[in-house]
C-alpha cells in the first residue's frame, strides 16, 4: 500500500508539473500524447453555437480554439447490455486515483466476500434441506447450544470486518485529501434545474449547463439524458478543488466514472479533490431528489490536457492564474508524458 | 417436551366462563370500538393488505414507466390525477408516485401488518396475557394510523408543487419539503406522519407495559418466546425514534406556515439537520421494519425444525444489541452531505459493526435447522428463503456501509436493490411466513399448502428478477428517484419491470388463497403444526375464544426456558 501511495503521489506531482510546464510555449512537445483530441476540435466548430440563449458566458468569438470533445463510446458513461453485457453488469471504468482505489477495494475485497458469504449461506441451506429433511431425519436432535461455535460465529465476522475496514478508511482519508493551494477551483452550483459552474480562479467565468433535448443530443453524438449544452470544462491530470453549493433545494454533484458524488447543498460550501487522471468526456446526474426535474439536470465533466483548457478559459473570456507564481514547482518533471498520454 | 399442548385449556375448565369467553358486543362496536387484541390485530392486517395493494399498486405505476425510456404514462396520470398536461406536472407526479410509494408500504404496510397485526395477535397469546394493558389505548393507536392514511391519501388531491401530491420523497428532506413544495399537500402528507406517528407510540407503549407487567405466572423474561422479544425491542426503538421524528416534521410545519427557520439558511438554519433528526429516526426504523420479522423467524424454523431454536440468549440479546446499535450509525444515510472524516470513519465502522449481531441470527437460524427433522409446510419455505434473500441483502448493506465505496453507490439503484433485498424481501417474506404461520390460528381454517408454496416460487423469482438486475443498475451509475434514464440502462429496467409482472402475477395465489380458505377450507386443529409448535398460542382453540387465558397458564421452573408451554395439570 506504501508503494501506492509513493506511487499515486509521484503521479500527482508529475501531472501538476506538466500542467504548470503546459502554460509555457516550451510544452507543446510534450503535449503531442494528448493530441486525439485535436483532430475533433478542427473537424465542427459550429457545434459550439448549441446554446445560443446562454445568458451568463461571455459569449466566445466563433474563432476560439475551443470545440466540446466527442465522447468515446464507453468511457465516462454507462454502458448498454447490448454493448457489452459484462460490463453492463459492473461499475464504469475509473478515472481518478481514488475512483481506482475503490474500484480494486469493491471487486478485490468487498465483491468476493459477500458473494461467499452469500454461498456459504445458500449452501448451508441447501445442506439442511437434504441432511435433515423429515424422511432424512425422522428424529430431531435437542442441541440448543454449542459456546464453541458461538463464539466462532461471532469472531469469525469481526475478523472478516476489521479487514474491510483497513482498505475502507484508507480510502476515506484518501478522499479527503486536502487539495493543494494551486489547485483549481471549480464551483458548482445547483439551480432547480440545471447546473452552474463558476471559475473564481479564471476571471469569475460562468458556465450555465442545461439538458440537451433527444434531438440536440441526436446531433451532437451524445447520450440523451446525458448530454448538456455547456460542459463543466476542467484540466486533466491537475488537482482539482471541486465545491459544491446549491441556490435553492439540496442536489448532488456526481459523476460514477470519477467515484465522485458531492450533496450541493444551500448554505453550504463542500468541498473535495478530485484528479482526473486523462483527457476525456466524464457523464452524471443530479442525485439528490430536488423536484419535478430532477433527472434532468445531468453534469458533463470535460477534461482537457490543460494547454487546451487555458484556451478554453481564453474563449471563455476569463484569465489564467497569475502565470508568474507557477513557475517554481519544476522540480519533479521527469515523466510527464505518462501520465498525459492516459 | 413431554408435554402435550391438549392438557390445557381454561375454558373447558370452566363451563361458565366459557360463554363469558365468547359473548361478541354488537357489530359497530366490536370493529369500531374495539378493545379486544384480537380483533383489533385482524383490522390492522386487512388494513395493511389494503395499503399494501395501494403500494403494489404505486410500484407498478413505477415500473411500467421505468420499462422503456422516455416518459410514457406520466403525463396520463397527472390529468388523472387531477393535474395539468405539461411535462412538469408529469415529472411531479412521478416523485408524487416514490413519496406514496416509500410512506404507505413503511408506515401502512409493513409496520401496521408486523406490530399492529402479528403483534397485537399474538403476543398477549404468547405470553399468556387475557389482552394488551391498554385495551381503549390500542383502539386509539389503529385508529390514528388510519386517519394517517387518508391523511397521506387526500395530500395526493391538493397542490404540491408543480402538481398534485407531495414529491418529496418519503425523506422528506428540507428545503424541497419546505420552500421547494408550494401547496398544502406537503403539510398534509406530514400530519399523516405524525398521526401514524402518534399511533405507533401509543402502541409501542401499550406492548412495553403488556410485556412487562402481563407475563403469565412463571414467564420470566429469559422464557419469553423470541416473537415477543423482538416486539419488545420494536417498542423501545418506536419509542425513542419516534418522538425525534415527530420533532423533525414539525419543524418543518412551523418552517413551511409559521417563518420560522430551523432548516432555512437564509435565518442561520442548516438543511443537514433535518437529515440528522430524520435519520436519526430513520435508521431505527429500517430495524422497526424487520426486527419482529426476526421474531417470527425464529419461532417458525423452530417449530419445523421439531426443535428448540438455537443459542436463544444469543439470539434475543443480538436483537437488543441491534437495536442498540441501530441508534448509533444513522449518518450512513448522508455520507455525501459534506461530513468530515472522521464522521465518516467513525459511521462506517460503527455501520460494519451491526453485521456481527447479525450473522449470529443467520447462524443460529441455520443451526436451529442442524439436526432437525424438517418439514417444509409453506411458513417454513418462506421463512428459509427469508434467511437466503436478506443475506443477500445484508451484504450488500456491509459495501453501502463503507463511506468511501458509498460515494458512488448513494442514491442509485444499488441502495435501492439494497433496501428492497432487506425490505420487500426480508419484511415482506418474514410476514408471509408469519401469515401462512398464524392464519390457521387466526381463522380457524387451513389454507391451501399447494397456493401458498405456488405463491412462494413464483414471488421468490418474481422479485429477484425485479431487484437483482437493480445491483447492475446502481454499479452503472443509474441514480434513484429518476422516472426517465439514458438508454444505456434501458435492458436491466426492462427486466425488472418483467420482474414485476411474475411478483403482480403470484400475489394472485395469494389473495385466492385466502379467499379459498376462508369458504371452503379444512377447520384447523388447536395445533396444525405439531409437536414442533410449543408456544402458548397453539394451545388454544384455532381460532382462539374473544376472551382468553381468564384462567392464567402456570410456566413452571420445571420447564425448560424454551418450551413455552403450561405444565399440564
Amino acid at each position: 500500500m506504501g508503494q501506492r501511495d509513493t506511487r499515486m503521489k509521484n503521479a500527482i506531482l508529475a501531472v501538476v508539473a506538466a500542467g504548470l510546464a503546459a502554460l509555457t510555449p516550451l510544452s507543446v512537445a510534450a503535449q503531442d500524447a494528448a493530441a486525439p483530441a485535436a483532430p475533433v476540435a478542427a473537424e465542427a466548430p459550429a457545434a459550439t453555437t448549441a446554446a445560443p440563449a446562454d445568458p451568463v458566458a461571455p459569449a466566445a468569438p466563433e474563432a476560439s480554439a475551443y470545440t466540446p470533445m466527442k465522447p468515446t463510446p464507453g468511457k465516462g458513461m454507462p454502458t448498454s447490455y447490448e454493448d457489452d453485457p459484462v460490463k453492463s453488469l459492473h461499475f464504469q471504468d475509473q478515472y481518478s486515483a481514488n475512483g481506482e482505489y475503490a474500484l480494486w477495494m469493491h471487486d478485490v475485497i468487498l465483491l468476493p466476500v459477500i458473494t461467499a458469504i452469500s454461498l456459504l449461506v445458500l449452501a448451508l441451506l441447501l445442506y439442511v434441506v437434504v441432511r435433515f429433511n423429515r424422511k432424512a431425519n425422522p428424529v430431531a436432535s435437542k442441541t440448543t447450544h454449542n459456546t464453541m461455535i458461538e463464539v466462532v460465529w461471532t469472531i469469525l465476522p469481526v475478523i472478516i470486518l476489521v479487514v474491510i475496514a483497513v482498505p475502507s478508511i484508507t480510502l476515506l482519508a484518501r478522499q479527503y485529501e486536502t487539495p493543494p493551494a494551486n489547485a483549481v477551483t471549480i464551483k458548482a452550483t445547483g439551480y432547480q434545474w440545471y447546473w452552474g459552474y463558476t471559475y473564481p480562479d479564471h476571471g469569475e467565468i460562468e458556465v450555465i449547463s442545461n439538458m440537451l433535448d433527444e434531438a440536440a443530443a441526436a446531433k451532437s453524438g451524445e447520450p440523451h439524458q446525458l448530454a448538456v449544452d455547456n460542459r463543466m470544462v476542467v484540466p486533466a491530470g491537475v488537482p482539482l478543488r471541486i465545491q459544491t453549493t446549491a441556490s435553492d433545494v439540496i442536489h448532488a454533484f456526481a459523476v460514477p466514472s470519477l467515484w465522485f458524488k458531492m450533496d450541493a447543498v444551500p448554505g453550504r460550501l463542500n468541498e473535495k479533490l478530485l484528479t482526473i487522471k486523462e483527457p476525456g468526456v466524464y457523464y452524471g446526474q443530479c442525485s439528490e431528489l430536488c423536484g419535478a426535474r430532477h433527472g434532468y439536470m445531468p453534469i458533463v465533466v470535460e477534461a482537457l490536457p490543460p494547454a487546451e483548457f487555458a484556451a478554453w478559459v481564453k474563449a471563455q473570456g476569463g484569465t489564467m492564474p497569475g502565470e508568474a507564481e507557477a513557475a517554481p514547482a519544476a522540480a519533479p518533471a521527469a515523466e510527464p508524458a505518462a501520465n498525459t498520454a492516459g | 417436551m413431554a408435554t402435550t399442548a391438549e392438557g390445557f385449556d381454561a375454558h373447558h375448565d370452566h363451563a361458565h366462563g366459557h360463554d363469558h369467553a365468547d359473548h361478541k358486543p354488537g357489530f359497530f362496536a366490536r370493529w369500531f370500538m374495539s378493545t379486544n387484541h384480537k380483533d383489533i390485530g385482524t383490522m390492522y392486517l386487512i388494513f395493511a393488505i389494503i395499503a399494501g395493494i395501494v403500494g403494489g399498486a404505486i410500484s407498478g405505476i413505477m415500473r411500467v414507466e421505468l420499462q422503456e425510456p422516455g416518459i410514457q404514462y406520466l403525463q396520463w396520470w397527472a390529468q388523472f390525477m387531477g393535474g395539468g398536461n405539461d411535462l412538469n406536472t408529469a415529472l411531479h407526479m412521478w416523485n408524487v408516485f416514490i413519496t406514496a410509494h416509500g410512506l404507505i408500504m413503511v408506515f401502512f404496510m409493513v409496520m401496521p401488518a408486523m406490530i399492529g397485526g402479528f403483534g397485537n395477535w399474538f403476543v398477549p397469546l404468547m405470553i399468556g396475557a387475557p389482552d394488551m394493558a391498554f385495551p381503549r389505548m390500542n383502539n386509539v393507536s389503529f385508529w390514528l394510523t388510519v386517519a394517517g392514511f387518508f391523511s397521506l391519501l387526500f395530500s395526493l388531491f391538493v397542490p404540491g408543487g408543480t402538481g398534485p401530491g407531495a414529491g418529496t420523497g418519503w425523506t422528506v428532506y428540507a428545503p424541497l419539503s419546505t420552500t421547494g413544495s408550494v401547496g398544502p399537500a406537503v403539510d398534509f402528507a406530514i400530519f399523516s406522519l405524525h398521526l401514524a406517528g402518534a399511533g405507533s407510540i401509543l402502541g409501542a407503549t401499550n406492548f412495553i407495559t403488556t410485556i412487562f407487567n402481563m407475563r403469565a405466572p412463571g414467564m420470566t423474561l429469559h422464557k419469553m418466546p423470541l416473537f415477543v422479544w423482538s416486539v419488545l425491542v420494536t417498542a423501545f426503538l418506536l419509542l425513542l425514534a419516534l418522538p425525534v421524528l415527530a420533532a423533525a416534521i414539525t419543524m418543518l410545519l412551523t418552517d413551511r406556515n409559521f417563518g420560522t427557520t430551523f432548516f432555512n439558511p437564509a435565518g442561520g438554519g442548516d438543511p443537514v439537520l433535518y437529515q440528522h433528526l430524520f435519520w436519526f429516526f430513520g435508521h431505527p426504523e429500517v430495524y422497526i421494519m424487520i426486527l419482529p420479522g426476526f421474531g417470527m423467524i425464529s419461532q417458525i424454523i423452530a417449530t419445523f425444525s421439531k426443535k428448540p431454536v438455537f443459542g436463544y440468549l444469543g439470539m434475543a440479546y443480538a436483537m437488543v444489541a441491534i437495536g442498540v446499535v441501530g441508534f448509533i450509525v444513522w449518518a450512513h444515510h448522508m455520507y455525501t452531505v459534506g461530513l468530515d472524516v472522521n464522521t465518516k470513519m467513525y459511521f462506517t465502522a460503527a455501520t460494519m459493526v451491526i453485521a456481527v449481531p447479525t450473522g449470529v441470527k443467520i447462524f443460529s437460524w441455520i443451526a436451529t435447522m442442524w439436526g432437525g427433522s424438517l418439514s417444509f409446510k409453506s411458513p417454513m419455505v418462506w421463512s428459509m428463503g427469508f434467511i437466503f434473500l436478506f443475506t443477500v441483502g445484508g451484504v450488500t448493506g456491509v459495501v453501502l456501509a463503507n463511506g468511501g465505496i458509498d460515494d458512488n453507490l448513494h442514491d442509485t439503484y444499488y441502495v435501492v436493490a439494497h433496501f428492497h433485498y432487506v425490505l420487500s424481501m426480508g419484511a415482506v417474506f418474514s410476514m408471509f411466513a408469519g401469515f401462512y404461520y398464524w392464519f390457521p390460528k387466526m381463522s380457524g381454517r387451513m389454507h391451501s399448502e399447494l397456493l401458498s408454496h405456488i405463491h412462494f416460487w413464483t414471488f421468490f423469482v418474481g422479485v429477484n428478477v425485479i431487484f437483482f438486475p437493480q445491483h447492475f443498475l446502481g454499479m452503472q451509475g443509474m441514480p434513484r428517484r429518476y422516472p426517465d434514464y439514458a438508454e444505456a440502462y434501458h435492458f436491466w429496467h426492462q427486466i425488472s419491470s418483467y420482474g414485476y409482472y411474475i411478483m403482480a402475477g403470484s400475489m394472485l395465489f395469494f389473495f385466492v388463497n385466502i379467499l379459498y380458505s376462508l369458504l371452503a377450507g379444512k377447520k384447523a386443529e388447536a395445533n396444525p403444526w405439531g409437536e414442533g409448535a410449543t408456544t402458548l398460542e397453539w394451545t388454544l382453540p384455532s381460532p382462539p375464544p374473544y376472551h382468553q387465558f381468564e384462567t392464567l397458564p402456570v410456566i413452571t421452573d420445571a420447564h425448560d426456558y424454551h418450551d413455552h408451554r403450561p405444565a399440564t395439570a
